[in-house]
């Protein structure tokens, strides 16, 4: 494959961020097919527009998912990318990799594919971007046989599972989030691999209300760590902070000079419930108050920490703004004990009534919020058989249009209007 | 024995998932798993975890291009050779982490990295801006209305020294997603840049009789303007087609993903919209969405030197009004968004008003407002 003229894309090799251009170039002295990456890009750039062409479905034997088939629409003039599908590889929980796997990675993609990855896809997949058709299967045996791993989803399915790093190296982790996504993940490989649902659905795994990975804004499913008791208190770390022992927020702002540290300012006047005080040097919460924004402990991570009885919040519905704007997961669950040792039997038991109602419900391409959205919250807590409480609602509902059932009214709806009419004259 | 196409499904092996994520924790991870106490960011870039045990993980974190090749992952993994007990992880930013267990393995590893040109910049954490997470653009997607990685290097380069300094009065949160679909669910970032197509799609009648199921296409449109038509090909032939209802159409791109017949991509019409004020985190205030303040950017490539402008602009604004730990949005809803508009200089357009389906919620329904320049 010749190189081609890149003035456009070899402006984008100069400046102090990592050049995706450089990499590619390096790349392609080994994968020549790179040349043909940086022809078509190149070609975008000087037209202003994409030149690839729809997928099509290709796929491996048996799944549903996991490859999105790519074709460019200048194939003669750049044949190398003619085909250009990408793999997703199902990712390890939180992302953590050992050198020796990764070049396993590499030598594979090395063998079938461009050469060219994204670490990683924005659902968490490890993407191999770009082979042909003819590889596909190839890949997969050595994938499944050398490599001892599989592919993530892709289609109406379940969307590969993500979380954050949480106890592997987060203080703040208040249920094991890496175990559960793999549990879940090995729990439902069937609906990660055939797409059965009206859309895809996704699960997102963060261990406090911190949300790192963004589960409350982009999930259908999102599990919250979170905590119910008193949030630990080290009144002598506080005094370090007030001190100026430590730096706030972990030092996250040391880049800039904002003074001596200043408990009132900086915490208890931005705790948005307003429960916290001091009482001479000590620090009192009203825990009763507290809504766990994890302001505070964020500020002071050395005096503060989450309660011990820990759990999750459960929150469903999440999605991008197609089709009807975007939609936040609504809470849904405010707190469930996830327990490795009962196999997160309480988790899978709240996953399983909202798959069983929203395949009976969802219309095909809706995302179970928009469900919720077309047929109730009110219908979505009966089906989950949640008891209503104020915490589903941020302010209780401002017009009277209430559904009244039959049986919720003295003597139903049936009614006989001759009967009415013989007190009533027309 | 390797796949055999004559026999595909010997030996075939399915659904066995991920591998598990604890054969790849570093050593100090496994023993300190769920038993770290607080953390520490040393400097930009270097984080310090400590554990019960008295156990300290240090974590250097850098900056990639999501689009990286193999060469790179390579040079990676003999990073972590070389300093990691052979072991790393990349965060959901596309950042890429380096572990160690002692603070006299640190500066070895920083020295390392910088000896490798501007590959591994070291950055992302505190009261910074992080990698810009992205889609895909014109590097893989069919729907693209402007590029992800060209326009996240641009964004990048100019935004390098947030990057690498905590200096800002939170974390700024930048993504980018190339169409409306928002495959990188934008919607919730403190700066969002989004691809928007601005023309309604063509129609191929030669070519829809044999892409398109037409009663899908029909149905893709979330605003009812795909409507059925009868069509003259340029065979002649009487045919059943579609036509749009420009009027109606938001430039979604819907249709297309369901026909791809009915293309709406172009260079003149395809641009960048620029989001912001939303958040993910609960801290203090709830998650919020991002809002629509630039409608359109053109893509002027190689470097979109107006979007790249409009960012500087607002994240310095930002920076310099902002109180300690208020986010992008924070921020605009205590000033109040006539003075977000007015400090930032940021022209107020009629598209900045909601007219789609629960609009009324934004709509200001109050005599409480602020008197800006916008008031004649
Ligand atoms: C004030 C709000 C936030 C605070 C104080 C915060 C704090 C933290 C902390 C302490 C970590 C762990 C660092 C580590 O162990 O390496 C972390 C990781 C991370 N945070 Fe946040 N976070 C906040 C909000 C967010 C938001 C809103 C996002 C994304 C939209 C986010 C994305 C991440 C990512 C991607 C990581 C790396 C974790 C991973 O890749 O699994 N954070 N954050
Ligand atoms: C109607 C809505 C959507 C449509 C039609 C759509 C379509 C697509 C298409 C065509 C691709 C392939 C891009 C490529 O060529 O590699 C893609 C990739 C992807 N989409 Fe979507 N998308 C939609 C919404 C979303 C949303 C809301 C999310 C996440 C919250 C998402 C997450 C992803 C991810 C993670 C990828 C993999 C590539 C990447 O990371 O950029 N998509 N989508
Ligand atoms: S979501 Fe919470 S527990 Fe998870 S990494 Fe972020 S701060 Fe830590
Ligand atoms: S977690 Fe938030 S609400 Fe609770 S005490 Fe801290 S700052 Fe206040
Ligand atoms: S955001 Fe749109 S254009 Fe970009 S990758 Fe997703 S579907 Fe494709
Ligand atoms: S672009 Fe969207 S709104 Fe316009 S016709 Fe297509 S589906 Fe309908």
């Amino acid at each position: 494959m010749p190189k081609h003229d890149t003035p456009l894309l070899d402006q984008l090799e100069s400046g102090p961020w990592p050049s995706f251009v450089s990499d590619l170039k390096r790349q392609a002295e080994k994968s020549p097919q790179c040349w043909d990456i940086l022809g078509q890009l190149e070609l975008s750039f000087k037209d202003r527009i994409t030149h690839w062409k729809h997928g099509g479905i290709v796929g491996v034997f048996g799944y549903g998912g996991g490859i999105v088939g790519r074709y460019s629409d200048v194939p003669t003039q750049f044949p190398g990318v003619a085909h250009f599908h990408t793999v997703r590889l199902n990712q390890p929980s939180s992302k953590f990799y050992s050198s020796a796997k990764l070049r396993d990675i590499c030598d594979l993609w090395e063998k079938y594919g461009s050469g060219m990855t994204n670490m990683h896809g924005s659902t968490g997949d490890l993407v191999l971007l770009g082979t042909t058709t003819a590889n596909l299967e190839p890949l997969f045996y050595d994938l499944t046989h050398d490599l001892k791993q599989d592919l993530g989803g892709s289609g109406s399915n379940l969307r590969t599972p993500e979380c954050c790093l949480g106890r592997a190296r987060c203080e703040w982790g208040c249920y094991d989030t890496q175990a559960l996504c793999h549990h879940l993940t090995m729990h439902y490989q069937d609906e990660i691999h055939r797409p059965a649902f009206p859309y895809k659905f996704k699960f997102k795994f963060s261990g406090c209300p911190n949300d790192c990975v963004a589960a409350i804004a982009r999930s259908d499913f999102a599990v919250i760590g979170t905590w119910r008791d008193d949030i630990r208190v080290n009144q002598a770390e506080v005094k370090g902070y007030i001190n100026g022992d430590y730096a706030p927020n972990a030092g996250a702002h040391s880049g800039r000079d904002w003074g001596k540290f200043d408990i009132k300012k900086e915490v208890l006047d931005l705790c948005p419930t307003g429960c916290m005080s001091m009482s001479g040097d000590e620090l009192k919460i009203d825990n009763s108050e507290c809504t766990r924004c994890m302001h505070c402990i964020n500020v002071m991570p050395r005096a503060l920490r989450p309660g011990k009885e820990q759990g999750a919040t459960i929150c469903v519905g999440a999605k991008a703004p197609i089709l009807d704007g975007a939609q936040f997961a609504t809470m849904t669950i405010p707190f469930i004990k996830v327990d490795p040792e009962n196999e997160f039997e309480e988790v899978i038991e709240v996953i399983e009534k909202i798959w069983d109602w929203w395949m009976e419900a969802g219309k095909n391409r809706e995302r179970v919020g928009e469900t919720i959205m077309r047929l109730g919250l009110p219908t979505f807590l009966k089906v989950m058989e949640v008891e209503p409480i104020p915490q589903h609602v941020k302010e209780p509902r401002s017009n009277p249009y209430v559904f009244w059932e039959s049986d919720e009214v003295e003597g139903g709806f049936e009614r006989d209007v001759k009967e009415f009419r013989k007190r009533h004259a027309q | 024995m390797g796949y055999d196409p004559a026999n595909p499904m010997v030996d075939r092996i399915t659904d066995i998932g991920p591998p598990h994520y604890e054969q790849f924790f570093p050593p100090v991870v496994k023993k300190n798993y769920g038993k770290w106490l607080y953390h520490e960011i040393l400097q930009p870039g270097v984080l310090m975890h400590k554990a019960e045990s008295g156990d300290e993980c240090y974590t250097v974190r850098v900056g990639a291009a999501r689009l990286i090749s193999i060469e790179h992952i390579r040079e990676m993994c003999d990073i972590a050779d070389k300093h990691c007990d052979g072991f790393l992880r990349f965060t959901t930013r596309n950042n890429a982490e380096f572990m160690v267990d002692s603070k006299a393995k640190v500066q070895p590893l920083l020295d390392d990295l910088a000896s490798r040109g501007n590959k591994f910049p070291v950055g992302g954490t505190g009261a910074g801006i992080t990698n810009i997470v992205h889609t895909q653009g014109w590097a893989h997607c069919h729907t693209p209305a402007t590029d992800a990685s060209g326009v996240v290097k641009a964004v990048m380069d100019d935004l390098f020294d947030y990057f690498t300094s905590m200096t800002l009065p939170a974390n700024v949160r930048v993504a980018l997603a190339c169409c409306l679909n928002m495959c990188g669910a934008v919607h919730a970032s403190d700066i969002a840049i989004l691809g928007v197509h601005r023309k309604p799609p063509m129609i191929d009648h030669d070519a829809i009789s044999g892409l398109c199921e037409l009663p899908l296409a029909i149905a893709s449109c979330p605003l009812g303007a795909v409507k059925p038509t009868k069509h003259v090909n340029s065979a002649g032939d009487e045919i059943k087609s579609v036509k749009v209802n420009a009027e109606r159409c938001m430039f979604c791109g819907n249709c297309y993903t369901m026909c791809p017949a009915m293309p709406l991509a172009d260079p003149e019409g395809d641009g960048i919209a620029i989001l912001v004020g939303g958040k993910v985190s609960n801290s203090r205030s709830m998650p919020k969405f991002s809002k629509l303040v630039i409608p359109f950017l053109p893509n002027n490539t190689p470097r979109w030197p107006e979007t790249v402008a409009a960012i500087r602009n607002i994240v310095e604004v930002y920076a310099k009004d902002a109180r300690k730990y208020e986010r992008v949005g924070e921020w605009a809803e205590r000033i109040g968004w006539e003075k977000f508009f007015e400090k930032t200089g940021i022209p107020f357009t009629i598209k900045s008003i909601d007219d789609y389906r629960l609009a009324y919620d934004t709509w200001r329904t109050s005599t409480q407002f602020k008197f800006t320049n916008h008031i004649k």
